[in-house]
């Protein structure tokens, strides 16, 4: 067992070193076949890994390699955890991983930098599975660290654009501050509890409550606010969308966006310990659910509208996890992982059919030119606007009834934002596929189906996305809720719920019926009225311009953090470096060459002098001693 | 003291020759009368070198002396050297003209 969590861990390591040092002298296919395959190994010592763990006893393997760091009190080993949290994660990890490699060598085909491409995603893969598979909280925080640095490196990957080189920038940033909030973290549980692994940490009665329960819960929940893009640090996410499509699908909609789900999961015996702590983050979920929700419903690029979608869904798993239905958000990551990767993936593949242009209002009328992206894109939006019997529909519905039983406002806030999804989800379908085409004859022309090797991935992502649920069937359904008991043994205070079955059914019938309203009305807006967005800002009513421009909460960051960062720059190199410190500096010279320039008078080049001076300093010095 | 004379008058004498040879190296311009003024210096205190070591009854004074005389004969090998090249790069050994450092 040991062996193979650690093959499952390297193979992406070695796929990323491979490309990365070789991947000059190697063909393109090589390449693909190198990174997909590495990712297809760990995927199949993922299965393995996952049926094997059926027989241990509690679900739990530890695996330690060696010492890591072993300082006084503190003493943190290098090893894994498997249980069936980070079980589930990988399988996700490697498996959506998987397909998009694949679908990434149809789609980056025509870069230049295809091998750095391939060995900036394998190694993307290799940190997250540290992240999931880390068995202490410092581990844990070297893959998050370095899923962080690949996420930078994939955003800026076209490195010419300085637009990129910003958003990726902004992103490193903004996760910096989620991650002081992890170390603080860190540093509170090792005073409070003495140790940062898992084995000390996550034993039944190992955390009691303590003054610091709450703080440290609360940090925790500010890391993930950074890394899963949750208010106040969210705004990267839609800015990051400037990497490649695939990156887009992978790291900051399928995988790396949830880590901060994985680790409040992970440290759910805190929050367990602090309502405080729960009822923060419900609300900063629901805010940001709504929020972003909004937003996307005045997105014209494409990949925008799904980012916004993104941070929507992360913000109801957040919700989800505040309300304490942990097994929930994890059932929601999984299916959100499906059908996200698949948007984003059909995304990719539309934007690559127009030739690269991403804005809606250019498209139109696409679903005869490029059938098998848009019947895809269809199950996807389907799934993500809560449709049964699709996955994000159990999820979805599964995380509005813990909501409903922990809090009747939040709950509303929810099912507004799920609605407002299934309308801006539809509203891109709508604009995108039907009518007619609104970009240039020219493009026109151009539009052609993706190769199989981006559509296949597609395929086998719509097919999860319709059956995803099944793992989660709710019991209202007189079945078991396979991912729930199987999550039983990491979560220490389970929340059941306590709703009769005709609140379920209720429950169930609002969040369909509010669902195929928002689509009714799409389809009359965007269809049968044929409203088109605007073509130029002017045209657009006040609180029109007040959402397309993301309630100004960029414009409002700008003007509190950066704009008196940069002042306070300002004054410091003005007065410090320009006037102090160089002050100093030239000062120094000036004096040395002006008593330089006055001392060199007495040297006159004159043998017989210098002798004569030398004699009389000699006599004046014995004159003197005396 | 030696066959009578007092000490007196061997410092007397060492200091008339060092100032001698001193107001020489000062005054002349001639590298050559330079270095027999050095070498007058340097024998002047050879002088009182002896003198005192005579008078202490003491050998380590004489001793010294031969290694003067070693490190005098030494500085003038090396020293003549240099002055045969500085005749040859500015055929004089005027000491005044060789101001070349200054500017």
């Amino acid at each position: 067992m040991a062996s193979i969590i650690l093959l499952i861990v390297l193979f992406p390591l070695l796929g990323s070193i491979i490309n990365g040092i070789f991947g000059k002298n190697l063909s393109k296919s090589a390449i693909g076949y190198i990174a997909s395959g590495v990712i297809a190994l760990s995927f199949i010592l993922s299965i393995v890994a996952f049926i094997q763990l059926q027989n241990v006893s509690d679900r739990v393997v530890n695996v330690e390699f060696f010492k890591w760091i072993s300082s006084g009190l503190l003493d943190v080993p290098m090893g894994f955890w498997l249980d069936s949290l980070s079980s589930l994660y990988i399988l996700v990890i490697t498996g959506v991983g998987f397909l998009i490699h694949v679908y990434s060598i149809g789609y980056m085909s025509e870069d230049e930098g295809f091998s750095r491409y391939f060995s900036y995603l394998n190694l993307f893969v290799f940190f997250m599975l540290m992240l999931v598979l880390g068995n202490s909280y410092v581990t844990m925080f070297v893959g998050w660290e370095g899923v962080g640095l690949c996420s930078y490196l994939l955003i800026g990957f076209w490195f010419k654009n300085m637009d990129y080189n910003n958003a990726a920038k902004k992103a490193f940033i903004m996760n910096r501050i989620g991650d002081v909030g992890f170390i603080l973290a860190m540093a509170l549980m090792f005073v409070n509890y003495g140790s940062l692994n898992y084995s000390d940490l996550l034993k039944s009665g190992a955390v009691h409550y303590s003054n610091s329960v709450t703080l440290i819960a609360l940090l925790l929940f500010l890391g993930a606010t950074g890394k899963s893009a949750q208010i106040p640090l969210y705004t990267w996410l839609p800015d990051a969308m400037a990497g490649p499509t695939p990156v887009s699908a992978l790291i900051h909609a399928a995988t790396m966006v949830t880590a901060g789900i994985y680790m409040v999961v992970r440290s759910n015996v805190f929050y367990s310990l602090s309502e405080t702590a729960m009822l923060t983050m419900g609300i900063i979920g629901g805010l940001t659910a709504l929020m972003a929700a909004i937003i996307a419903t005045l997105q014209y690029d494409i990949k925008k509208i799904l980012a916004y979608s993104t941070v929507s869904q992360l913000g109801l798993m957040f919700l989800g996890l505040g309300a304490g239905a942990y097994s929930s958000s994890v059932f929601h990551v999984i299916t959100h992982a499906f059908f996200k990767a698949l948007l984003f993936l059909g995304a990719g593949s539309v934007i690559h059919a127009m030739g690269g242009e991403q804005d809606i209002r250019k498209m139109g009328g696409l679903s005869k030119k490029i059938p098998t992206t848009y019947l895809t894109m269809l199950i996807g939006t389907i799934a993500i606007s809560g449709i049964p019997p699709f996955s994000g529909f159990f999820s979805k519905d599964e995380i509005l009834a813990h909501v409903y039983e922990y809090n009747k406002g939040l709950w509303l806030i929810g099912v507004i934002a799920s609605m407002l999804t299934a309308f801006y989800m539809f509203r891109m379908l709508f604009l995108t596929f039907w009518g007619h085409f609104r970009g240039g004859s020219e493009t026109y022309k151009h539009l052609h189906e993706s190769p199989s090797v981006m559509t296949i991935p597609l395929m086998i992502l719509a097919a999860l996305s319709v059956i995803g649920g099944l793992i989660g069937l709710p019991e209202l359904l007189g079945v078991k809720n396979w991912i729930g008991s199987y999550l039983d043994n990491v979560i220490q205070m389970k929340s059941y719920l306590g709703l009769s079955h005709e609140t379920e059914w209720m429950l169930m019938g609002i969040a369909v019926a509010g669902a195929v309203v928002s689509i009714y009305v799409a389809y009359q807006l965007f269809v049968v009225s044929g409203v088109l967005p605007a073509d130029k800002e002017e045209d657009l009513k006040w609180w029109q311009k007040i959402i397309h421009h993301k309630f100004y909460v960029d414009e409002l960051y700008d003007n509190i953090v950066r704009k008196p960062v940069d002042f306070m720059g300002k004054v410091c190199f003005k007065f410090f470096e320009k006037i102090v410190m160089d002050g100093i500096v030239d000062g120094i010279g000036n004096t040395t060459l002006f008593l330089g320039e006055w001392i060199r008078k007495i040297h006159i080049g004159n043998i017989a002098y210098y002798i004569m001076v030398m004699t009389g300093a000699i006599i004046a010095i014995f004159i003197f001693i005396k | 003291m030696i066959n009578g004379i007092p000490i007196d008058y061997f410092i007397l004498l060492s200091a008339v020759l060092f100032t001698i040879g001193a107001i020489g190296v000062m005054a002349r311009r001639n590298s050559i009368i330079l270095f027999m003024c050095i070498e007058l210096m340097l024998n002047a205190v050879n002088i009182l070198l002896v003198a005192f070591s005579s008078l202490y009854q003491n050998a380590s004074g004489q001793v010294f002396v031969f290694f003067v005389m070693t490190v005098a004969a030494a500085e003038v090998s090396v020293g003549l050297a240099i002055l045969t090249m500085i005749y040859r790069n500015i055929k004089s050994i005027d000491t005044n003209l060789l101001s070349n450092l200054k500017d």
